[in-house]
């Protein structure tokens, strides 16, 4: 009940006047970064699902790990995807300066980045289909193209995104709502890139061991 | 790439024939004549007053928080009537289909569903009375009421929450569906595995199964997102953390529970559409499937979406007992600390709905230990609700009837949760109606909660009270059922009776079964009584009192304004000094109207959300029947949409201080007060900026 009572000689403020704050950058990427959140745990999901069917019982006669994972190629697709970040963090330091002509730049530099990263993972789910080893062959092929192609299916939103970010800023030039979702897109891009670094380590390195 | 399906197949049906649609059956024809009266009794108005225009302008199109939170509570009882119409036939079976010499009508050997019609219905009821039926009514409520109680103008993002309300009214609508076109899956709201794979499932029942969850809980997952940037980010000035509502603490954890939970929803569900539509083997019984992966991943969220249904209930809870005992709350610290606590070990009890998985001793005493740790936070709450009541001045008004009895019912589950908890007991009376009793009280706790919600808030939103005398026969035939359905069937669980029994060989039972019956009748009574219960306030709502506080008593800052609650909410934003801010001003004598106003800023409506929801209709539907070319246009049309929304500029409106004078003077009539007819009508001031 003590919180009833009046403090004598200060009478309380009861309406809020002026100014509404409404800062729109931050609520947009609050709600992305919980968004990004979900999206961890979606992975987190194929992860873990990947690792229950990563066993010699769930390869049901077909290739193993050891057996389909190219930890040399795949190190390729690692640095076009982390190459990509890097030119879109560039792309993000431009716009700190305001610097639109770079913002521009950057973009399609990870553009074509991302580009060079999705061909290598079709060449390599090609060469593994042409070798017969394709999802339907057992529970652990399954859980192998799915985290690879649930990754891969992310960068190509990423892509479309980078695209309609890339005529966003030629069009409406560096306003809130382009930077706020500029801003996003540099976590997703950047999360994208952290998955990576996990499915590189947990199945092309784990599984050459 | 796609699996080889047995069966007629064509471009432009798919798998969908004329033979999909059940014109023969007769319950089937008597559900069809049903629906179609209510459609048309729902229609024919609407065509006959011309309100077409209205409809879509006011409410289709709308982004207000406070509409979308009436048709997530609409679509919510339309499917929770139709849940329960399922429990009724299922009732209804089971005393019919009793022992060998039980007569067969229809096409049944025993009672009158033949067994996959009776495998469909209990799959219908429990995925509806879970997922669109306590979840849409709940996120409703949220919806409605935590923007107030916070003192905001609106959610975090108005066009998200609009998208959010049509996903899972497409779920419903795919749903429903089934009904009339094709089947509906006949594995049980769990969708048992492998039972779920295309071999042993081959209709597209378990797809509509599949894909209504799946698209409904991308809303869900969206409304989880919006409520929490709404609640950490649209606060008041003064509404410290420690100021914040109960029912706004609980929807906040619940939906911090629906965002990590649903993912792994949609994970569970994606592998097992990978293992129907692409041939995969995550589930299947050979060539290197795991059972168990299935099992595990499913209740990963469905443990935490109990408690994501029931914490809001809790919530509510704590917001009508103040109220009706005329105290604050008892332990405000401990009550936020509890509903965390539940909230966090929501993550670490899911095996407990599979004990006889066969783990072992040590995994098992683990779950089992952090299953009854549930019980600790939970007994925090009931006796936190209890020394509320203590010597507080106690009216039983209908929402003080509704919780309490969700007090009971919370008991009576919680105790079977505990023997449940217990491995030992668990392995005897896995799979029994012990175990479909226990759950029902719980969600009965929950259903109670949403009815003393319901009738506690109608008048902030309708600006009438809901009918007392027709409520209190409502409450107590509802409660006459609850007693003699589920009393009974504790009983027969321990005489051996398991779940999803179409036939039933013990006629000892039959008394017992009886009961139940009688019971579920008092459930119907009680429909008609909540129909009445509408009819009769409706038709006396100028005598219903349309004042801001209708029980005279309220605390929270919900009720600082206007009831019927106007458009923008609160016409200057409050500034909040204590927790009940209400309570606090009126005991003080301190102001509950501003002087003056100042100009505000209004998102407008728009057709994007609906436009989406027709969209993602199309690509639930396709993908059912695997019609790849509806299927694809969809989702792109989809892309598309959101992509065009991404260059949209103009998406608010200003309304002027002189405007917002002359409403708060002089209310515009209606139901929570139209939006739009601002910007349409030359009142001054408004429209585009």
């Amino acid at each position: 009940m003590t919180t009833q009572t009046l403090e004598p000689g200060k009478p309380p403020e009861l309406w809020h006047y002026g100014a509404e704050a409404h800062d729109v950058i931050a609520a947009k990427t609050l709600g992305f970064w919980l968004y990004m959140l979900s999206d961890a745990l979606i992975f987190a999901g194929i992860f873990a699902a990947y690792g229950v069917l990563d066993h010699s019982m769930n390869t049901a006669g077909g290739p193993g790990e050891a057996q389909i994972v190219h930890p040399i190629a795949a190190f390729w697709q690692t640095i076009a995807v982390l190459t990509s970040v890097f030119a879109y963090s560039v792309a993000t330091v431009a716009l700190k300066h305001n610097y639109r002509q770079l913002v521009v730049l950057g973009i399609l530099a990870a553009m074509l980045f991302g580009a060079i990263f999705l061909a290598l993972e079709m060449l390599d789910f090609a060469d593994l289909f042409a070798h017969g080893a394709t999802p339907q062959v057992s529970g652990f092929l399954s859980a192998y193209f799915l985290l690879i192609a649930t990754h891969g299916l992310h960068m190509a939103f990423g892509m479309l995104w980078l695209f309609v970010m890339l005529i966003q800023v030629i069009r409406f030039g560096l306003t809130t709502p382009v930077v706020a979702q500029l801003l996003n897109l540099r976590l997703f891009w950047q999360f994208q890139a952290a998955i990576w670094v996990c499915v590189y380590v947990f199945v092309y390195l784990k599984g050459a061991i | 790439m796609f699996v080889h399906l047995q069966g007629p197949y064509s471009f432009l049906f798919g798998r969908l024939t004329l033979a999909a649609i059940p014109y023969n059956n007769a319950i089937i024809q008597f559900a069809f004549v049903f629906a179609a009266i209510a459609a048309l009794l729902v229609v024919a108005p609407v065509l006959y007053y011309r309100k077409i225009p209205y409809l879509f302008r006011e409410w289709l199109t709308t982004v207000d928080h406070k509409k979308i939170g009436v048709m997530y509570i609409i679509v919510g009882l339309v499917m929770m009537f139709r849940g329960f119409f399922d429990g009724l036939m299922i009732r209804t079976q089971q005393v019919m289909a009793d022992g060998p010499h039980s007569a067969g009508h229809l096409e049944a050997a025993h009672g009158y569903l033949p067994p996959s019609h009776f495998d469909q219905i209990y799959s219908s009821h429990g995925t509806i009375m879970i997922i669109f039926a306590a979840t849409p009514i709940l996120t409703g409520l949220g919806n409605i009421i935590v923007p107030l109680q916070i003192g905001a103008r609106d959610m975090a993002f108005p066009t998200m929450n609009a998208i959010s309300l049509w996903l899972t009214t497409v779920g419903a609508a795919l749903i429903m569906a089934s009904l009339f076109i094709g089947d509906f899956s006949t594995a049980g709201w769990v969708g048992l595995i492998p039972l779920t794979e295309l071999d042993f499932s081959p209709s597209a029942g378990v797809d509509y199964w599949m894909w209504a969850i799946q698209i409904s809980s991308v809303g869900t997952t969206l409304n989880a997102i919006n409520v929490i940037a709404t609640i950490i980010t649209m606060r008041a000035p003064g509404m410290r953390w420690d100021r914040l509502p109960i029912f706004t603490w609980t929807t906040l954890s619940t939906s911090i529970i629906g965002l990590t939970s649903f993912p792994i929803l949609g994970v569970a569900l994606a592998l097992l559409g990978a293992d129907r539509y692409l041939g995969t083997h995550f589930y299947t019984a050979g060539l290197g499937g795991n059972l168990m992966l299935y099992t595990n991943l499913f209740w990963i969220w469905g443990h935490p979406e109990v408690y994501f249904l029931v914490l809001p209930a809790f919530g509510i809870l704590s917001e009508v007992v103040p109220v009706f005992a005329e105290k604050p709350l008892f332990g405000y610290i401990t009550m936020v600390a509890a509903t965390f606590a539940i909230a966090g070990v929501s993550w670490l009890v899911w095996l407990h709905h599979f004990f006889t998985m066969g783990a072992g001793p040590k995994v098992n005493s683990f779950f089992s230990v952090a299953t009854m740790a549930v019980g600790i936070p939970t007994g925090v709450k009931v006796f936190n609700w209890l020394f509320t009541l203590y010597r507080g001045r106690i009216t039983f008004d209908t929402p003080m009837l509704w919780a309490a009895g969700a007090l009971f019912l919370l008991l009576a589950g919680g105790l079977t949760g505990m023997m449940l908890a217990i491995p030992a007991i668990n392995y005897m009376v896995h799979n029994s109606v012990f175990v479909v009793a226990h759950f029902h009280c719980m969600v009965l706790v929950i259903v109670y909660a949403i009815f003393a919600a319901v009738i506690f808030w109608f008048p902030k939103v309708f600006g009438f009270k809901l009918d007392e005398r027709s409520g209190k026969w409502f409450f107590w035939c509802f409660t006459l059922g609850t007693l003699l359905v589920f009393t009974a069937m504790f009983g027969l669980g321990f005489m051996g009776e398991t779940r999803r029994l179409d036939y039933l060989y013990d006629t000892d039972w039959f008394p017992a079964l009886e009961i139940e019956e009688i019971g579920i009748g008092f459930y119907s009574l009680s429909c008609l009584l909540f129909g009445w219960m509408l009819f009769v306030s409706i038709r006396d709502r100028a005598k219903l009192k349309p004042v801001n506080d209708p029980w005279g008593k309220a605390r929270t800052l919900e009720w600082l304004t206007r009831s019927p609650v106007p458009f923008y909410n609160f016409a200057v934003t409050p500034h909040v000094n204590t927790r009940d801010e209400l309570t606090f001003r009126y005991l003080n004598h301190l102001s509950t109207e501003p002087d003056h106003f100042e100009a505000i800023h209004m998102p407008r409506n728009t057709p994007i959300p609906i436009i989406i929801g027709a969209l993602a209709f199309g690509f639930g539907f396709g993908i059912t029947w695997r019609i790849w070319w509806m299927t694809g246009l969809s989702l792109l049309g989809i892309i598309a949409v959101v992509i065009y929304r991404s260059f949209a500029r103009d998406t608010g409106y200003h309304l002027s201080a002189e405007v917002m004078s002359q409403l708060e003077h002089e209310p515009p009539l209606g139901v929570i007060a139209e939006s739009q007819f601002l910007s349409k009508r030359p009142l001054g001031g408004a429209g585009a900026h």
